[in-house]
């Protein structure tokens, strides 16, 4: 029998109460992330990757503006249903979160050594020297040198990669079982991006910590993860692991991404493979296969009725009614 | 023992570090010779209000009726007063008293706006009651409601504190909730979130500290005013009541006599000028070197 997975979401919905009435921008999505796992989750900006990563830590205000429904398992137990101390109990010490710009995540105020130690005290019942000590190796795990000297220092004296290895410190200071990344390294530049990735993937080796990857780099991805998730306006539109992914990608969606990653060794003067249109605002989801409108392959089918997350192969699920006709073209391409 | 040097090198260099920068921010502070002028002019008075009651040759109550209405002479610098009380005493003595009463209104208001503007930025629900009540304070002229609070209270130095920090609390509350509002959208607090912290934390550890530069701001702005409206008050016989000194009630005094007595209006008036020019001098000073950001362009 397979072991439980560490998080384990079940048709998770997340709706925002705007003035233009009820926003679903997270619409019943599933997936799993177990011990030790990367989980990439990929999609073009507004399809929901962010939404989904505040909703597992339930950031979001639920007085006011946000409500969720379906069931997000942490090690067995809903987080939906905790009360907010508890789940305050959960945030950082449990599962812990890094952003995506580091400038803006760190308080301008305190010295980054204060803000590591701030999490540790928060959760654990250590002195406050011990805490700062804490600090300190938590800054040398994550590679940044003379930490001694580092950890009085406040963030604006910091350059981007160092803001983001301390973010990466105070995210790990608890050693969380789980981290979501919400697109750690875009605001990055691409050496400090290989040197994070690096790092993300050798304390997920080191902890076996699972980690919630999201990013709209497919690169990253496959660089990274084991597992991938695309995300297309709130709903997954193809679930499958990195090489079945990468060689076979079965939703239109997916194969527009992979054709609009520029290639190194590829012909310059071909324009970059674009997918046309922009994705729907969320009062203006269309009727059938949300897709459609922008999708080569649709015929009236699609249009008239959406189809639903299948398994199409082991390991591999697709929202799309023509996958098999997909695979076939390629394979007749190729053959 | 090789770590143990470097480690000693490295708190060398920061020591420097520290000190250059601490010599970049006094030639920055040093740099707006307005600011400067106004703090130095807020340091006189203060000196004045604490160390110059002790160095009085009179009694600021004593009235000595044949000297009444003097003109400034050597025995009596600035001159008496129609009890013949003898007005550099007066102004002295009442230099604690209106610097005192906009110190106090100025820290009151910031405690309550702190408290009133954090709270109403981070519940929406709270945001909607207190905003609309300081906007109720706010619509109704500031001497006006001042006024009408003292004749309900009585007139009474401690009830002139009350009444001003009523009136001025609803503005310090709208700078920090405005700030405060900038400040909860920000990544770190989310960060903080994220790391396990309670709402309590949240405001005061992590949303509070950001809001202090344009408190302190706020807060010099208020003692200026605080100062003209207790003076004002005072002229208008609802302030500080009658055998104190204070600026206002000096001038209230010289208003019958000013044909006669200049001295009973200049004076007092020329204290008051000093010092609501020190303070906003050095609030306009402060907030340039706080805020770089709304540092419109001066030069």
């Amino acid at each position: 029998m397979q072991e439980q997975p560490l998080l384990d979401v079940k048709e998770l919905k997340t709706h925002f109460h705007t003035e233009r009435g009820r926003m679903t921008a997270v619409d019943g999505i599933s997936f799993q992330v177990n011990v030790g796992e990367i989980v990439g989750v990929v999609g073009e900006s507004g399809c929901g990757k962010s939404v989904t990563s505040q909703s597992i830590l339930r950031l979001l205000d639920e007085k006011n503006t946000a409500a969720y429904e379906g069931e997000i398992l942490f090690k067995g137990t809903n987080l939906l249903k905790l009360s907010d101390s508890e789940m305050r109990n959960i945030r950082g010490n449990d599962i812990a979160m890094i952003f995506q710009d580091p400038l803006s995540s760190l308080n301008p105020v305190y010295t980054i050594g204060y803000q590591i130690a701030e999490t540790i005290l928060l959760h654990q019942d250590v002195s406050k020297k011990e805490a700062y000590a804490r600090a300190v190796e938590m800054l040398r795990i994550t590679g940044i040198p003379a930490p001694e000297k580092r950890v009085n220092e406040f963030p604006h004296q910091l350059s981007g990669g160092m803001q983001q290895r301390v973010m990466i410190a105070i995210a790990l200071s608890c050693l969380p079982q789980l981290l979501i990344a919400d697109e750690p390294t875009t605001a990055l530049d691409v050496t400090i991006q290989a040197q994070i990735i690096e790092l993300i993937e050798e304390l997920n080796r080191k902890h076996g910590m699972g980690v919630l990857f999201i990013t709209h780099d497919l690169g990253v991805v496959a660089e990274l993860c084991t597992r991938v998730v695309v995300m297309y306006l709130g709903q997954i539109v193809e679930e499958a692991t990195v090489e079945d992914l990468f060689t076979q990608p079965l939703h239109p969606y997916t194969k527009g991404l992979m054709k609009s990653i520029p290639h190194l060794d590829g012909d310059k003067s071909e324009k970059l493979h674009v997918i046309k249109g922009m994705v729907p605002t969320l009062n203006n989801v269309p009727k059938g296969c949300r897709f459609a409108p922008r999708c080569l392959y649709a015929d009236e089918l699609c249009l008239e009725k959406a189809p639903d997350l299948t398994e199409y192969r082991k390991g591999q699920k697709v929202r799309c009614w023509h996958a098999e006709r997909i695979v076939l073209e390629e394979e007749g391409q190729y053959a | 023992m090789k770590a143990i040097e470097s480690n000693k090198e490295l708190s060398n260099i920061k020591y420097e570090l520290k000190k250059e920068q601490r010599q970049l921010f006094r030639k920055r502070l040093f740099s707006n010779k307005l600011m400067v002028t106004g703090g130095v002019t807020i340091i006189f008075l203060t000196l004045v209000a604490f160390i110059g009651p002790l160095l009085m040759p009179y009694n600021p109550y004593e009235m000595v009726v044949q000297n009444r209405l003097q003109a400034p002479s050597m025995q009596h610098p600035l001159g008496t007063d129609e009890f013949g009380r003898d007005l550099l005493s007066r102004i002295v003595f009442g230099a604690k008293v209106t610097l005192g009463v906009g110190f106090s209104v100025a820290a009151i208001t910031s405690f309550m706006g702190l408290i009133i503007g954090l709270y109403a930025s981070y519940y929406k629900i709270l945001d909607h009651i207190l905003m609309r009540v300081c906007d109720g304070l706010m619509s109704i002229p500031g001497i006006l409601l001042a006024i009408a609070l003292m004749s309900s209270l009585g007139p009474k130095t401690l009830n002139v504190v009350i009444a001003l920090s009523i009136v001025f609390t609803p503005y310090v509350a709208r700078v920090i909730r405005s700030k405060a509002i900038v400040i909860r959208e920000q990544t770190y607090v989310e960060a903080i979130k994220v790391q396990g912290a309670s709402t309590f934390r949240v405001i005061w550890l992590h949303i509070m500290p950001n809001t202090i530069s344009p408190l302190v701001v706020a807060a010099t702005f208020i003692f200026a005013d605080a100062i003209i409206t207790e003076a004002a008050l005072s002229f208008l016989g609802a302030g500080i009541p009658a055998p104190d000194p204070s600026w206002g009630n000096i001038l209230y005094d010289g208003k019958l006599v000013i044909f006669s007595a200049w001295w009973m209006t200049v004076f007092p008036g020329i204290m008051i000028i000093l010092s609501v020019l020190g303070l906003n001098l050095l609030g306009d000073g402060l907030r340039d070197l706080l805020d770089p950001h709304t540092n419109y362009a001066k030069k």
